[in-house]
């Protein structure tokens, strides 16, 4: 079947006659945090209560996405008071539904939170936390689909892709590439099938935020995709997603399907000759596949071995087709900039930095959870008051960015903007938006060799440098953090950063010790007391080694 | 592992078990070639729980693929396993925030009550103890998943708890 | 060159014209190539020397030992010759001071990872690693040699693996699978911790799918892959079975 225009506003409106028909909403958080502590029971035991008051005509439960505040879960919000709670137990629905219309459950108000949401601004998480993530309904009742049919019906592929060039919009997956510009380049590739994949397989340990996007708005990078697609001339997607995240692969496969079933995917979408299929792919983890070469080589049932380029996927991509490969968040960007426009979406954020990003704060802060600020956004004020400090009195020591192939920006750069070109500039990345802060009980040797462990044991093996290196550098780090470090160690530690970065065949052995390198620029005394003190300054490095507790 | 079986001798399997039945039909999807290969690992492991050296062969043999090329895909990604799991598994994860969170702590806890290093499981075929790159609950860390359900902010006490009433064969674990 | 590997079957690459020829610099001399031919093709017919280990002429690029890595003049990166196709223009250094410096670090992170013992090897003097070492002056290690235990593998009537001396260049794995198409050999598990292996992990005597043809001994640059019966220094590769390694060696004497 194919739907009209007409059919689809019918089913917003529908849905939200419906939604409007409650005097109350219960959003309980149904994302993997919230899960993870009992949010589905909480779920269960409002829709029990609410049944056995016969309210189901006054008061809607839903399960919806990340609320953002995952330290506090499971998170409930209620609607239209605003009222988000934290920690809800199942013992606490008979009074929180009690509450309704009235003042809310002190104890359980997040309110001293408020800083965590008050700064944030939210375009790729505006449906988290609102929508239900297995109904399709609800997504279309926030304007979903709307994009792919302004898209089809009323633009060129070329007028799409100028407004995604309009728009600034770079690469969310870390390295920032000019999003027009690669749908330009897969564009003008010759006719015939092409290929467009999102990447979902995120790998940054430290990193949540694609997996947050699916589980809870899993419809709008389909669409995101759909878009692509018409705009390169491809008919077919691959969603690549770690098979370590069930919740996303599950919810992602009811959408799909409940996409196919209203003819938003499939053949001759809204009566176009457009048609747009895609399947999902599990990857089997390996943190190399994230590598574009890497990942195509894996959906194609082989090894995930980058190889080199040229020639990119955008012109030799899946089974030697062009490809374009976008990560989640970027897709995710691509409907409000087709429904609001390109310039609206550059007239956020800095110069050469537009938009928002999403983060993962996690570490040693006291609001850890996701969020969304506009790119430029100090560093300090996320860290102190989206994320409110740290907790237990301690000191801020650092932040990392950019996992295992990024730095650790030190206390000197809090005042810095977040974008892209600030963060190279300090020896860090911006990544694909893992954001872990350290206070004065982290290590950062320990932090380094944590790092290149990682992607010691993820390298593929393929390339000397990053096969070898990787490991001689994880070795030193050992012996240091073990508190046996010679002086000359720190001449070759740095020698073999040097060699791994510049002879590495892919991007992950280039930036592999970029942790290491960031390290031992800002906090080189901590390397240096290891040594000539046999002293961890923060107190973490015991003599035993780090290495046999692993 | 290494025995002198030659890969002529994977035999189709019974279709009356249904584990096997799924397996055949994702090859079936699609079209047994060599590109289903991790798609159908994928399954054959959630149907048997690890890659035992006989499905190797088959699916080998099914979708024409070299073994040992085979064998090198599922010892490349880590999510395969290619030995039998325990009765019950705990996952730790392992990411940025759980590790300066203090799950370094929690593995040495363990390995020193129960004697397993991540990647083994006890003699008597209990426990398995695995670790994550990052389960993405880094809101939660350290964090953890015991049987499937995940678990955050870790102690090394609630753990060992949780573990020893495994060891024990404590069924209410 | 095809980007992609034979076990799914070639594809070629589109945007390359081999019918086009254009001029380049290499090392400030001024040469001409094909659109389709690498950097070290380029070299090699300019009687240019560029130290190879994973590279066999006749056997498909991998560009993973990163020992022909070149400066190319306006990119920050560095170049693996090997899979670089030559553009019109470029200008090539394969030996600037920082080139030669980064090829011996490689060199020497290569003798680390295993037990490269030359005194008792079968290849002792017939040994791609050993001529790479003189040729790049790489006169000691300096980072710790990791001393793995590998296990030698003599379950073949014919043939012995001996992983302690392999340098995971997997010119036996491309030629089983390329040139016999046998595809005994792959490699197993990943970073360091990665051996060939041959069929299901299973000695090689026992592999049903190895034919005997004995390839992939010849191949292998050191003492790894060796014929039995043979002792220290003994073992001479015999690389004219195949007129591609004749043309191999033919290249290599300009």
């Amino acid at each position: 079947m194919t739907m009209t225009l007409e059919e689809l506003q019918g089913i917003a409106r529908i849905e939200q006659d419906r939604q409007g028909g409650f005097s109350h909403h219960v959003n309980v958080c149904i994302a993997a945090g919230c899960l993870s502590c009992q949010s589905g029971q909480v779920r269960a035991a409002f829709e029990k209560e609410v049944a056995r008051r016969g309210l189901e005509n006054w008061c809607q439960v839903k399960g919806v996405g990340c609320l953002g505040l995952c330290t506090a879960g499971p998170l409930v919000a209620v609607e239209p008071a605003g009222t988000l709670y934290q920690n809800v137990a199942v013992g606490d629905v008979p009074e929180l539904l009690d509450a309704l219309g009235a003042s809310p459950v002190a104890r359980l108000d997040a309110a001293d939170h408020a800083g965590f949401f008050e700064r944030q601004r939210k375009i790729v998480l505006e449906n988290c936390g609102r929508i239900d993530p297995e109904r399709i309904e609800d997504y279309i009742a926030e304007e979903g689909y709307q994009a792919l049919y302004q898209a089809l019906r009323g633009m060129s592929p070329r007028e799409v892709i100028d407004q995604v060039t309009v728009s600034g919009l770079r690469g969310r997956g870390g390295a920032g590439f000019p999003t027009g510009l690669k749908w330009t380049t897969v564009a003008k590739a010759p006719e015939g099938e092409k290929y467009v994949i999102c990447n979902a397989d995120e790998g940054d340990p430290g990193a949540f935020m694609d997996r947050s996007v699916l589980e809870s708005d899993p419809q709008r990078v389909l669409e995101g995709m759909a878009i692509a697609a018409y705009a390169v001339g491809a008919s077919r997607g691959y969603l690549y997603v770690r098979a370590e995240y069930p919740l996303a692969v599950k919810r992602l496969r009811t959408a799909i399907a409940q996409a196919e079933r209203l003819g938003l995917l499939g053949r001759d979408i809204f009566n176009t000759p457009f048609g747009f299929e895609v399947k999902v792919r599990l990857g089997a983890g390996a943190f190399v596949c994230g590598e574009e070469t890497a990942l195509i080589a894996s959906i194609e049932g082989r090894l995930g071995r980058p190889r080199p380029r040229p020639p990119f996927p955008a012109e030799f991509g899946l089974w030697g087709r062009p490809t374009l490969i976008n990560n989640v968040e970027t897709f995710a960007n691509i409907p409000p900039i087709i429904r609001k426009g390109g310039e609206w979406f550059a007239g956020i954020g800095t110069a050469k930095s537009k938009g928002t990003k999403v983060f993962a704060l996690a570490g040693r802060i006291r609001n850890t959870g996701l969020i969304e600020v506009p790119m430029g956004t100090p560093l300090r004020e996320i860290v102190f008051e989206i994320g409110g400090g740290i907790p237990d009195g301690r000191r801020f020591k650092a932040v990392q960015t950019g996992g295992p192939s990024g730095g650790c920006i030190p206390e000197q750069f809090l005042d810095m903007p977040v974008d892209y070109e600030s963060l190279a500039q300090v020896g860090s990345i911006m990544g694909s938006g893992g954001m872990i802060v350290m206070d004065d009980s982290s290590c950062m040797v320990d932090v380094a060799r944590f790092f290149i462990e990682f992607c010691m044991s993820e390298s593929c093996g393929k390339c000397a440098p990053c096969r070898v290196g990787t490991a001689q550098i994880h070795h030193l780090l050992a012996k240091i953090t073990r508190g046996a470090g010679r002086p000359a160690d720190l001449t070759l530690l740095e020698e073999l950063c040097d060699l791994v970065r510049h002879t590495s065949l892919c991007g992950l052995g280039q930036t592999a010790p970029n942790p290491v390198m960031s390290t031992l620029h800002y906090f080189r005394e901590e390397y240096t007391a290891h040594i000539e003190e046999r002293r961890c300054l923060a107190g973490t490095c015991r003599a035993a080694s780090l290495e046999e507790a692993l | 592992m290494p025995t002198a079986r030659r890969a002529a001798d994977a035999a189709p399997k019974p279709s009356e078990d249904r584990r096997w039945r799924l397996v055949n039909r994702t090859m079936r999807l699609h079209g047994h070639k060599p590109d289903a290969l991790i798609e159908t690992l994928h399954v054959v492991q959630e149907s048997f729980g690890f890659l035992d050296e006989e499905s190797l062969r088959y699916v080998a043999a099914a979708l024409q693929v070299p073994l040992s090329r085979v064998y090198a895909v599922a010892t490349f990604y880590h999510y395969f396993s290619l030995k039998p799991p325990g009765v019950h598994t705990c996952v730790i994860c392992l990411g940025t925030a759980c590790y300066i969170g203090g799950a370094s702590g929690i593995l040495e806890h363990i390995q020193e009550t129960h004697g397993i290093a991540p990647g083994e499981t006890t003699a008597d075929q209990q426990i398995s103890l695995v670790t994550a790159r990052c389960l993405g609950s880094c809101g939660l860390a350290p964090a953890g998943v015991f049987d499937g359900e995940v678990a955050g902010k870790l102690k090394p006490e609630t753990v060992l708890d949780k573990l020893g009433r495994w060891a024990r064969h404590d069924h209410d674990a | 060159m095809t980007p992609t590997e034979t076990l799914t079957g070639k594809r070629h690459r589109t945007d390359v014209n081999p019918m086009r020829v254009l001029t380049l610099k290499m090392d400030g001399q001024d040469v001409s190539a094909r659109e389709d031919e690498t950097l070290l093709t380029v070299a090699r017919q300019n009687g240019i020397r560029i130290p190879t280990l994973c590279h066999l002429n006749g056997l498909s690029e991998r560009g993973a030992c990163r020992l022909c890595i070149v400066e190319i003049k306006g990119q920050a990166r560095l170049a693996a010759a090997c899979v670089t196709l030559a553009r019109q223009d470029m200008e090539v250094s394969t030996r600037s001071p920082r080139v030669l410096e980064f090829r011996r670090r490689i060199l020497e992170l290569i003798f680390s990872e295993r037990n490269h013992i030359c005194a008792v090897c079968v290849s002792n003097g017939h040994c791609d690693l050993q001529d790479l070492a003189v040729e790049l002056g790489m006169t000691h290690v300096r980072y710790e040699y990791m001393y793995p235990r590998h296990e030698v593998d003599a379950s073949h009537p014919r043939f012995s693996v001996d992983h302690n001396r392999c340098v995971l260049c997997l010119r036996c794995v491309r030629v089983c699978d390329e040139v016999e198409g046998a595809h005994t050999w792959d490699i197993m598990r990943r970073g360091i911790a990665a051996r060939v292996i041959t069929d299901m992990n299973q000695p090689w005597g026992t592999a049903a799918s190895c034919t005997g043809c004995g390839k992939c001994v010849e191949v292998c640059p050191t003492g790894a892959l060796s014929e039995k019966g043979r002792s220290v220094a003994e073992m001479k590769k015999g690389r004219e079975f195949l007129p591609y390694l004749q043309m191999m060696r033919r290249d290599e004497l300009h």
